[in-house]
């Protein structure tokens, strides 16, 4: 998509936002990080939009929107949708924000990249619709569709839920089988399934990077920092306490989680931890009819709706949403 | 530092046969808090609660705990024992160690231990008890009953006697029920209409009753004292108001082939209809379903020989909201669907009926005026046969019900029993199971329909009934004689079972009331609380609750007339203080709480708070409205922040709780 970088200048320039919610550089050219530019210089030294713009800036609108002024933000397709999550939840102030919907490919990983092989990768460019690898050892060129990430690579949607203007084209939903390998996972036996979440689980180390970036988790003050709640813990009394906090998570995120994929692409220990919330999502899927959080401003989460259609505890007790 | 009395309660054997009360409160005595800790046979009798308040001023406690019955059974009792001590109500936790413990083990070692256990969760909790104070509610003093039969009309009457407004909705165009339908009653054999229609023309004329007919109840929301309900009036293209009953337009209507539905189909009514001559109110009808003016836009005969100017064929459904301090459902019953019944020829001969049907074929009001005639060719039917509990008393896996409808035996006595008085030449014949007579007057109404009347009872079932050559071959076996018998019957009269009607599946779920398996509402006791629900506010009346005969009906629904005039009486009700509350600081004002609360007990507020660096942030914070909330919980668990808590069952009292079990 050309013309990103172009359009937070023309906005700054015009003086139609105060702000512009985008991407710069982190330590090294692949580690984009989100950033907030107020003036057109700013923009014009650091603003980056390239393949690895897989940060979904819509949790930092809770508080730009609510800073004074305007603010604009770039929305991937996927992005919208936790947008339009924290507007229906109140939390993003949605007159005080400019929604540049950003059509979007698919966005690279460098991590799927070295598994290609390649290492002291310098540069990654777009190409005649692939990539252009350059490493210290020379140059290669990958498919795009090789180099996404795992939320990528199982995208939901192209189609924006939300946009007061939109560069590239509208687009539709899609279906890259994101189901598959939460089905893998429910056709395991209990035991099984037990010691794969163990196994998965047992690497987290608490950085709470994936509550710190899920945008479904913006409490005031979070349960895990709360010394009322009864679930903070500085150390945790044993792994299995670990194990809880996800599994609390997921539970808290239920029916809000939009599948943006974050938690499991900032997790540094590669816990794929939206596998959990997915699991939820099929679930609900099954005993209360398709739902995707964020899709609209006006539909009612089903866990929090009541109709005389609902199943009956008996029914949703059956795991797997079997209905 | 807390001063906590532990109080075990042997009840009688009940819980000291299976736990060892004293290790209890010997195991008891020891947790942090405890300053005292004793055991009684009787905690609830006059002496046991001495002991409590004298406890609680002896020792200056700060908290009591009782180990005894579930708190459904006495921790209203126990909460004024405390209070009479001077120490808050709510200073008290029962932890309930008979119905979950002694009651449901038999091992005494492990029933003890969990005593103990349990136990020590009441007192982790009661540890963050805080004292709270009741609130008043206020009570909207109209009653509203659900269904317009014999049971609702006498619930109606009867709290409009003691001087509140009371308001009957009944989805039929017109009051009476069931009741409309019959010919005379057991035992006494007066005339159903004669006795019923005085009392429907009371409700019209009562000042204090509206009668909401051809309406149903769309939603309900609130709680006891205030109901909020919509009623939707549904369209009857008749102006109800300018009406006169007449009723010419229904013998000019030219839609002559509708189903009489008051006859149970076994003739025909217009298009346009009063359902019958007694009906209140009465006023005329269009069904939509075969009106052609309504169907197709041609026709208007009614609205041209209308002197009123009554018919407007644009009436649409109304819906009308109403307050109620109290609810009670009638909903009433219907006999079930015997086309499942192809051993009985139901479907195959017209002459196989019902027995609602074979009282409209013995109504002077029904479609042969009286006179007994089979439907097939209207000749006088010269041997009848009677099958009772069809679809009764069934095994759990048949296609019937398992329980007794408990009129059949009665009402069958009485068709029986004026076949042969009024036709004497006819022979008739009643197979049976049991036959169950306990009521005033009803054993020797059936012994006169056999001794005097000389109706043939044969304790048997009816195997087949097969229509051949104008007669109904039926094969029955007589089990007291061990024969089998073959009886060539010109008619045949099915005791269809009885079930709650329809309707009533549904409002329960609005009333969040609760149901038996069999679609009959339940009790809040089935012994000592039989006229009330067990939701607050919500009382029932009649064959909703369970099959009854009308005397049995009548007397339930003045029963439940009692209980709505008792809480109407009231200006406030204590409220519960046990109500949600939101900690600001936490809020996010997503509006979840908001979304599941089912009373709209909360609403948002922008709040400044301050923020860093000395400015002031605008924020959505939830507020609770304490007499709306029920304290049903439900935002707490919705509150993805844990900003929301319940005064009493906090999240960290239940967490406390949870550790204290697990420790």
């Amino acid at each position: 998509m050309q013309g990103v970088k172009e359009k937070a200048i023309e906005l700054l320039r015009s003086k139609s936002v105060d702000r512009v919610v985008g991407w710069k550089a982190g330590e090294f050219f692949y580690d984009l990080t989100p950033a907030v530019f107020t003036s057109v210089p700013e923009v014009e030294q650091s603003f980056v939009w390239s393949v690895f713009c897989a940060a979904n800036l819509s949790k930092y609108l809770i508080a730009e929107s609510r800073r004074g002024g305007k603010v604009a933000a770039f929305l991937k397709p996927c992005d919208t949708y936790s947008f339009v999550q924290l507007v229906k939840e109140h939390r993003i102030l949605r007159e005080n924000v400019h929604v540049v919907g950003v059509q979007c490919a698919g966005m690279c990983d460098m991590e799927t990249i070295r598994s290609h092989g390649l290492s002291a990768v310098t540069s990654v460019a777009e190409q005649d619709g692939a990539l252009r690898v350059e490493t210290l050892y020379g140059a290669r060129t990958l498919d795009r569709k090789d180099a996404l990430g795992e939320k990528c690579r199982t995208c939901k949607s192209k189609k924006l839920a939300v946009y007061d203007e939109l560069l590239g084209e509208q687009g539709c939903d899609e279906d890259n089988g994101r189901f598959l390998e939460v089905a893998r996972i429910e056709a395991m036996t209990p035991e099984e399934r037990f010691a794969f979440w163990r196994g998965e689980l047992s690497r987290c180390i608490r950085c709470n990077a994936c509550r710190n970036v899920c945008p479904a988790c913006s409490c005031e003050t979070c349960v895990f920092d709360n010394p009322d709640s009864g679930l903070r813990n500085k150390a945790a009394a044993d792994a299995f306490e670990e194990n809880l906090f996800h599994i609390i998570r997921a539970f808290h995120v239920a029916s809000r989680c939009t599948d943006c994929g974050e938690c499991t692409r900032v997790c540094p220990q590669h816990i794929p931890l939206h596998l959990l919330n997915r699991k939820f999502i099929k679930d609900i899927n099954g005993l209360y009819g398709p739902y995707q959080a964020g899709a609209d401003f006006d539909t009612k989460p089903p866990l929090m709706d009541f109709t005389l259609h609902d199943p009956e505890p008996s029914q949703a007790a059956v795991r797997g949403g079997g209905v | 530092m807390q001063r906590i009395g532990v109080f075990v309660c042997w009840c009688g054997t009940n819980i000291a046969a299976t736990v060892d009360v004293q290790a209890v409160s010997d195991a008891l005595a020891k947790e942090p808090g405890v300053v005292l800790s004793a055991n009684y046979q009787y905690m609830c009798s006059q002496t046991g609660q001495d002991l409590i308040e004298t406890a609680i001023r002896e020792h200056a406690l700060t908290g009591v705990v009782i180990c005894s019955c579930s708190p459904r059974m006495h921790e209203q009792t126990f909460r004024k024992t405390v209070a009479r001590a001077g120490l808050n109500p709510y200073l008290l936790e029962i932890a309930n160690i008979r119905e979950q413990c002694s009651w449901i083990h038999k091992d005494r070692a492990q029933a003890t231990e969990k005593a103990i256990i349990l136990g020590r969760a009441a007192i982790a909790k009661v540890q963050l008890n805080t004292p709270l104070q009741a609130g008043q509610s206020p009570v909207t003093k109209r009653a509203l009953v659900i269904g317009g039969g014999i049971a609702g009309i006498q619930t109606a009457l009867d709290i409009a006697e003691a001087g509140f407004a009371v308001d009957i909705v009944e989805k039929q165009p017109t009051i009476g029920g069931k009741m409309t339908q019959l010919d005379k009653t057991f035992p006494t054999l007066d005339c159903a209409a004669c006795i019923l229609t005085p009392k429907m023309v009371d409700c019209a004329q009562n000042e204090k009753i509206r009668i909401f007919s051809y309406s149903e109840v769309e939603a309900v929301s609130g709680f006891v004292g205030s109901f909020r309900v919509t009623i939707r009036k549904k369209a009857r293209y008749v102006r109800e108001d300018v009406c006169t009953g007449c009723g010419l337009c229904t013998e000019k209507c030219p839609q002559k082939k509708v189903p009489n539905a008051f006859n149970l189909g076994l003739d025909t009514r217009r298009a346009i209809y009063i359902p019958f001559a007694q009906a209140v109110p009465k006023v005329a009808v269009i069904d939509a379903d075969y009106c052609s003016m309504l169907k197709n836009g041609k026709c208007g005969v009614c609205a041209k020989v209308c002197a009123a100017g009554a018919i407007d064929y644009t009436q649409k459904d109304e819906l009308v909201e109403c307050e109620y301090g109290a609810i009670v459902a009638a909903t009433g019953y219907n006999p079930i669907d015997l086309s499942g019944y192809d051993e009985f020829a139901y479907s195959r001969s017209p002459d196989v009926v019902s027995s609602l049907e074979f009282e409209r074929l013995m109504n002077a009001a029904g479609p042969t005026g009286g006179t007994l005639l089979r439907p097939s060719d209207k000749t006088h039917p010269k041997t009848i046969v009677f099958v009772q509990c069809v679809g009764s008393r069934c095994s759990a896996e048949g296609k019937g019900k398992t329980y007794c409808s408990k009129i059949c035996c009665m009402y069958t006595a009485k068709h029986a029993m004026l076949c042969r008085e009024k036709y004497p030449d006819t022979d008739v014949y009643v197979f049976y199971i049991d036959v169950r007579t306990p009521g005033k007057n009803f054993d020797e109404f059936y012994r006169r329909a056999v001794e005097e009347y000389g109706v043939h009872y044969i304790k048997g079932m009816v195997g087949k009934v097969s229509p051949e050559g104008g007669k109904l071959k039926v094969q029955a076996s007589d089990l007291l004689d061990g024969r089998q018998l073959h009886i060539d019957a010109d008619m045949v009269v099915l005791a269809a079972a009885i079930e709650p009607d329809k309707s009533a599946r549904p409002l329960a779920t609005m009333l969040t009331a609760s149901m038996d398996t069999n679609d009959f509402f339940t009790e809040a006791h089935p012994k000592l609380r039989p006229v009330e629900s067990p939701t607050a506010g919500v009382f029932l009346s009649g064959c909703c609750q369970g099959p009854k005969d009308i005397p049995e009906t009548v007397a339930q629904a003045s029963a439940a007339a009692s209980k709505v005039i008792g809480l109407l009486s009231k200006d406030s009700i204590v409220c519960n203080p046990c109500v949600a509350q939101p900690d600001e600081l936490m809020c996010n004002g997503c509006s979840s709480c908001e979304k599941v609360c089912p009373y709209g007990a909360i609403t948002y507020l922008d709040k400044e708070f301050r923020g860093p660096n000395r400015t002031t942030l605008l924020r959505r914070v939830a507020q609770v409205n304490p007499a709306v909330c029920q304290g049903c919980g439900a935002c707490t668990v919705a509150c993805p922040s844990g900003a929301m808590d319940l005064k009493g069952f906090s999240n960290r009292q239940i967490m406390a709780e949870v550790d204290a079990i697990c420790r």
